[in-house]
């Protein structure tokens, strides 16, 4: 039986029809040199399919026009699809209420909203902030910049040989002193799913909010963030088959309101006068000037996409072909998987023996292979292991596994380059 | 461009045998080269007697391109003047970016294998990093950066 049939068997037995799936993006028709195109970079961006490709075009023909502000036709109809698309997110998410959902420009401006709207009020001088070693920058950086500027410091969460978080030192990293939290939900550069449901339950024993980072962890796993509880919950459209320019953050509305606004400019405020501002509810609060209204609205279709699909079908297929890869990669002399953890999204983070990975991503693209090779801006993690770079291959519900293969038969071509 | 006629023989055989390779002992001149795109590190040692480079060296953790434009860069700059070998900078740069016409008169010599780099963008700076580091070695400056403001490629470009 050849490897075609064996990976349509499977996805019939699940009940969806991958294959048709696949046929919704139409950028996966590409030719790269005359080879088919084998995208391998979802972890970095996803792609986008004709159903969002076409909200956008609707919404760009039919429905623009500034939101919030003035009483005529289009106005109206662009207010009312942006707030429908927060209340996708919301429901997506499993979010009390809709003013909970912010929109921003992704995951990285979500993180800089809560480190300038809640870290520079509350956060101390002598404060401590807990972030972990699997952080993408994004994570980090802000709270260094916040640490520096208050004069407050950061303790980092251990991560063992398989790339998974010592929540035991997690444990022991609290005191009277900690204020703050701020964790992956999945690892971008290795794939780790993280405990973080245990995580946010200790830290709330302690009295500490605790923000998620949700980029790597929104487009594959089901995320219901009351059952989490956690305070906080970022990511971003684009690896979501949505649009760039756009993401959420999710906050408890309680701690919202308690925060001071990132941004200042027009519908965050309720009145302004030289002497005195006062500030607009949440969610506008904190959506200081025009947002991304039709990417915005690209998102709500994107996250109608993925539902229609179900996270949990997509989830259950992305581990079908983690698997597939994993054994595939593993049979082959001189690559080494880096990243081993027992619950993992659907990346490879992979080395092979004596060929940088700058040079594995060049001659992989000659045969039409997209993965991503460098830091994955997760230096930490590549500090850990002890390289400066890797290359990463991440997958989608689109992927399949005859791609696979022809990863399998790139790699064998580096290597044949390399002898 | 095919990354086949990019990975010549000759850019192999340098990455598989660098020449020059490690850590002069009483440099008079070193400059340490780093690419944070991609976390690529470059050390340069240099002896340099009467305007003219007795000797040179170089290690570090870099690409295939990288090793073999550093490795095929000593040889090349060995025994030549400071002046000279700041011409080979300034045409290598240009060979890599695309704006050296390869038909005019040139001083690379088989450094034209890199010719083919100018259509791999992301590229180019593995392959012109070991060239910052040696003109900032020679300019006594301790560290180049493919990104930093004060590139000495700009320095290059702009004489």
């Amino acid at each position: 039986m050849n490897p075609a049939h064996v990976s349509l068997k499977s996805e019939i037995s699940s009940g969806l029809d991958w294959e048709r799936i696949r046929a919704d993006f139409p950028i996966l028709n590409l030719k790269i040199d005359g080879k088919p195109l084998v995208y391998l970079d979802n972890a970095a961006s996803s792609q986008m399919p004709q159903q969002v490709i076409d909200r956008l075009v609707q919404y760009q023909t039919t429905q623009h026009a500034n939101i919030n502000r003035a009483v005529h036709y289009l106005s109206e109809v662009a207010t009312t699809e942006y707030h429908n698309a927060r209340c996708k997110l919301q429901q997506f998410i499993n979010a009390r209420e809709d003013r909970e959902i912010i929109f921003t420009s992704g995951t990285t401006d979500s993180i800089n909203l809560v480190m300038h709207g809640y870290g520079r009020k509350f956060i101390k001088t002598g404060d401590e902030i807990i972030l972990t070693t699997l952080e993408h920058h994004s994570n980090i950086v802000p709270w260094q910049m916040l640490a520096n500027e208050k004069d407050a410091k950061i303790r980092v969460v251990p991560i063992n040989d398989k790339g998974e978080l010592e929540v035991d030192e997690y444990e022991k990293l609290f005191n009277e002193r900690t204020k703050f939290v701020g964790l992956i939900h999945v690892s971008n550069a290795l794939g780790t799913i993280n405990p973080i449901k245990r995580m946010i339950d200790f830290a709330h024993q302690h009295g500490v909010p605790v923000l998620i980072d949700g980029a790597q962890a929104a487009p594959h796993l089901t995320v219901d963030v009351q059952a989490l509880d956690c305070d906080f919950y970022a990511f971003s459209a684009h690896k979501l088959c949505g649009p760039t320019g756009v993401g959420i953050l999710y906050g408890k509305a309680a701690l919202l309101e308690s925060m001071q606004p990132f941004k200042g400019g027009g519908d965050m405020i309720a009145s302004v006068t030289f002497e005195k501002t006062i500030y607009n509810t949440i969610p506008h609060k904190f959506e200081a000037g025009t947002p991304p209204i039709a990417a915005a609205i690209g998102f709500g279709a994107a996250i109608d996409y993925l539902t229609a699909i179900g996270i949990e079908s997509i989830a259950a297929y992305e581990s079908s072909l983690l698997a597939y890869a994993t054994e595939r990669l593993s049979e082959m002399s001189g690559v080494k998987i880096i990243g081993t953890a027992a619950a993992k999204t659907a990346v490879i983070s992979f080395a092979i023996d004596g060929i940088h990975p700058h040079d594995i991503g060049t001659i992989l693209n000659q045969d039409g292979i997209a993965v991503r090779t460098g830091h994955h801006c997760a230096q930490p993690v590549m500090q850990y292991f002890n390289v400066p770079a890797t290359s990463r291959a991440s997958f989608a519900f689109y992927n399949k596994k005859t791609e696979i293969d022809a990863l399998v038969a790139g790699i064998k071509t580096v290597q044949k380059v390399f002898l | 461009m095919h990354a086949n006629s990019l990975y010549q023989e000759v850019i192999l055989d340098h990455n598989r045998k660098p020449r020059n390779y490690g850590k002069l002992d009483h440099a008079s001149h070193q400059a340490v080269g780093h690419n944070p795109l991609c976390g690529d590190r470059l050390d340069i040692t240099l002896q340099l007697e009467n305007e003219q480079i007795n000797n040179i060296a170089f290690q570090g953790e870099s690409c295939a391109i990288c090793k073999a434009s550093a490795s095929m860069m000593t040889a090349a700059v060995k025994g030549k003047s400071r002046l000279d070998a700041e011409t080979l900078i300034h045409e290598f740069r240009d060979l890599a970016t695309g704006k050296l016409d390869i038909n005019l008169p040139h001083h690379l010599g088989r450094l034209t294998v890199f010719s083919g780099i100018r259509d791999l963008p992301t590229r180019v700076k593995c392959a012109i990093l070991p060239w910052h580091t040696l003109h900032a070695a020679l300019n006594s400056i301790s560290s180049a950066s493919t990104e930093a403001d004060n590139d000495p490629a700009q320095a290059v470009s702009s004489k």
